[in-house]
């Protein structure tokens, strides 16, 4: 098996799975060795996503693998977050891939949409045939959604869109956009198919990270739309939010896979790699590196176990989302860096996963709420006092 | 067709095997277990058999712990109907195996055994040969392609020289070899649908097999470490060292 797959388990914490979620994580595995591993390097070189994995990542069942019916897998919550920790020791675009699919586009449908809706598109979004994306980030508003200036306008039975979304991943491949515009009673959610009148998406090119990840920019002029185009249960910013903590829980998964591949990488090549005439992993330096390592991968992995936990209980706090996003994610990059510095000049080649790991995770520590964001998210928790808004 | 597939938990052939300072087994505290590869074949295999017929049922059989069910669990995943477990605590010998298999066959009357033709961990190779042997069925072992017509079956199996081809009719025991089929992974759907599926334990004392082993672990030991190889500079050099160093040639 690939180093990036290889399993670290330092607390026996395969004890605490149920047998449905250790298959759930085996089964994802053997996708990533077998379909993603021998390709990745390519995509990202490319600057391409390997559209010929949907099929097979929809066979498997990954796409709104935790949503009940529709065709869908109905995962609990620890189950779905091994899957991303699967696919983002991977590559961390593989795994925004599905997050967008699933937790995104799809949750928005489920969570908010009219049955018609649901029942129109989440079977086919299950089978990879409808590809979706989220458009609520902008050019002028990240970490303040609040401000958007997206409108959408009403015009006798139905609305008019005008406005332009930005850093959008999968904007060009979506079939559909679930775009969050201002109207007069504050935020609502849109179906927005590709082809409408108005409608445009191109790529953000240029990337240093990301590569393997298709990002966009979304515009919309004049678009009209019929209020059954509208999602009728999302009101206000609580329903993208509802969406982004969804997202932001597999996040916390995923960077544990992305860690995990660069921890290991790193340990085979400190006890193979000869300088001075012995193992470099033999030095007391890179020694510490490699414990601070699995020391943060197994505080992570603990994290999540037990925001799985909550999840499934029905009880888990949206602070809770982001102390693990914050944490798992920054852990991560560190140790992604510190990996990067183990392998020494063939830390920055890609015939190591390493540098490519490092590069995607400075995306994942800022997208889905940057990591100040979420300590001020976790500051007006313990204090009652908001920094911002 | 009803088809029964035997299974056995092994280690993950990944997993870095370390023997017990008594050397009579090896440590399992960190070993990952899975569905003997060769068994995964022979599990596919019978599924594709199912879906081309498009009717039929595979069953799984296993003979071990109750912590097994896991790896059953998992054919269960990829698409086995039902799956029984012969629960025995000890290690066993391959012809006690075959006999409690062969209790099983006599209840369930399946029209065909599909199994690995080896575990991978203590490597075997008998448990097919011996299951068709006690049921006086014809027997083709290391298959790389079955086919099958009404009640005839063909089996192309990779012997010495090439490849040998057998006909027979059912029911029979085929083993599988590598390059059979490449098992499918279990989808997450299957892993749900799979914890509702019917997975039987059967006590082995029930069956009325001996099972007191007549083969005895003497010693296990790690292969020993290759030596590091030498660059000779000429073909004579070399040809000299193969005789009077290898005392190969």
């Amino acid at each position: 098996m690939t180093p990036a797959l290889r399993d670290l388990d330092y607390f026996g914490l395969d004890e605490l799975l149920a047998p449905e979620d250790k298959m759930s994580r085996d089964a994802v595995r053997q996708f990533v060795e077998k379909h993603v591993m021998p390709r990745i390097e390519h995509n990202f070189a490319t600057e391409s996503f390997a559209l010929t994995l949907v099929p097979a990542m929809a066979e498997l069942g990954i796409f709104g693998a935790n949503l009940k019916g529709y065709g869908c897998a109905g995962m609990n919550g620890i189950a779905y977050g091994l899957i991303m920790q699967e696919l983002e020791a991977g590559d961390s675009g593989l795994r925004s891939f599905a997050s967008v699919q699933s937790a995104l586009s799809m949750h928005a449908i489920y969570a908010f949409g009219a049955e018609e809706q649901k029942r129109r598109f989440l079977p086919e979004m299950a089978q990879g045939k409808i590809l979706g994306c989220f458009g609520l980030t902008e050019p002028d508003h990240g970490s303040d959604p609040a401000g958007m200036e997206t409108r959408a306008r009403r015009d006798g039975d139905g609305w008019v869109l005008n406005g332009t979304k930005r850093w959008i991943t999968n904007g060009t491949l979506a079939d559909v956009a679930i775009v969050w515009a201002r109207v007069d009673e504050g935020i609502a959610g849109f179906l927005v198919e590709k082809g409408k009148p108005g409608f445009s998406a191109r790529d953000i090119k240029g990337k240093f990270s990301m590569r393997a990840s298709v990002t966009s920019e979304l515009i919309f002029e004049d678009v009209r739309l019929t209020d059954g185009e509208r999602l009728p249960q999302a009101r206000g910013l609580r329903a993208p939010l509802a969406c982004l903590n969804e997202a932001r829980y597999g996040i916390a998964w995923g960077a544990v896979g992305a860690a995990r591949a660069c921890y290991n990488c790193a340990l085979d090549y400190a006890k193979s790699r000869r300088q001075f005439a012995r193992p470099i992993g033999g030095y007391q330096l890179v020694q510490a590196k490699l414990v601070g390592m699995l020391t943060e991968i197994t505080k992570a992995q603990l994290v999540c176990l037990r925001l799985g936990q909550l999840k499934n209980a029905g009880k888990l706090r949206a602070e809770q989302v982001s102390f693990a996003k914050r944490n798992n994610v920054s852990e991560a990059l560190k140790i992604a860096r510190s990996a990067r510095d183990i392998l020494g000049a063939n830390g920055i080649v890609n015939e190591y996963p390493v540098i490519r790991h490092m590069l995607n995770l400075e995306t994942v520590n800022t997208y889905e709420g940057t990591y100040d964001i979420h300590t001020l998210i976790l500051g007006r928790d313990i204090t009652g006092l908001a920094a911002f808004e | 067709m009803k088809i029964l597939v035997p299974t056995k938990r092994v280690p993950d052939p990944a997993t870095n095997i370390q023997v017990l300072p008594d050397g009579l087994g090896i440590a399992t505290e960190n070993v990952k277990w899975v569905i003997n590869p060769f068994d995964e074949i022979a599990i596919e295999e019978a599924l594709r058999i199912k879906e081309r017929l498009g009717t039929g049922e595979v069953v799984l059989a296993a003979v071990g712990q109750k912590s097994w069910q896991e790896q059953l669990r998992t054919g269960l995943a990829m698409g086995a109907d039902r799956a029984i477990l012969v629960l025995n605590e000890k290690a066993l010998d391959s012809i006690a195996v075959a006999s409690l298999l062969a209790k099983i066959v006599a209840d369930e009357k399946p029209e065909l055994i599909i199994m690995g033709k080896q575990a991978i961990d203590d490597d075997s190779n008998q448990i097919g040969q011996m299951l068709a042997e006690m049921l006086g069925w014809p027997q083709a072992t290391f298959a790389s392609k079955v086919e099958i017509k009404e009640r005839r079956c063909t089996v192309v199996r990779e012997v010495d020289g090439g490849l040998e081809t057998l006909a027979f009719a059912l029911p029979a025991v085929i083993t599988t070899d590598l390059r059979l089929n490449e098992p499918r992974y279990a989808s997450l759907p299957g892993i749900m649908k799979a914890r509702k599926k019917e997975l039987k334990e059967v006590p082995a004392e029930s069956l009325g097999v001996e099972l007191t082993p007549r083969l005895k672990v003497r010693a296990l030991r790690p292969p020993s470490k290759r030596q590091a190889g030498r660059k000779v500079s000429s073909v004579a050099e070399l040809v000299n060292l193969l005789h009077s160093e290898a005392k190969l040639i």
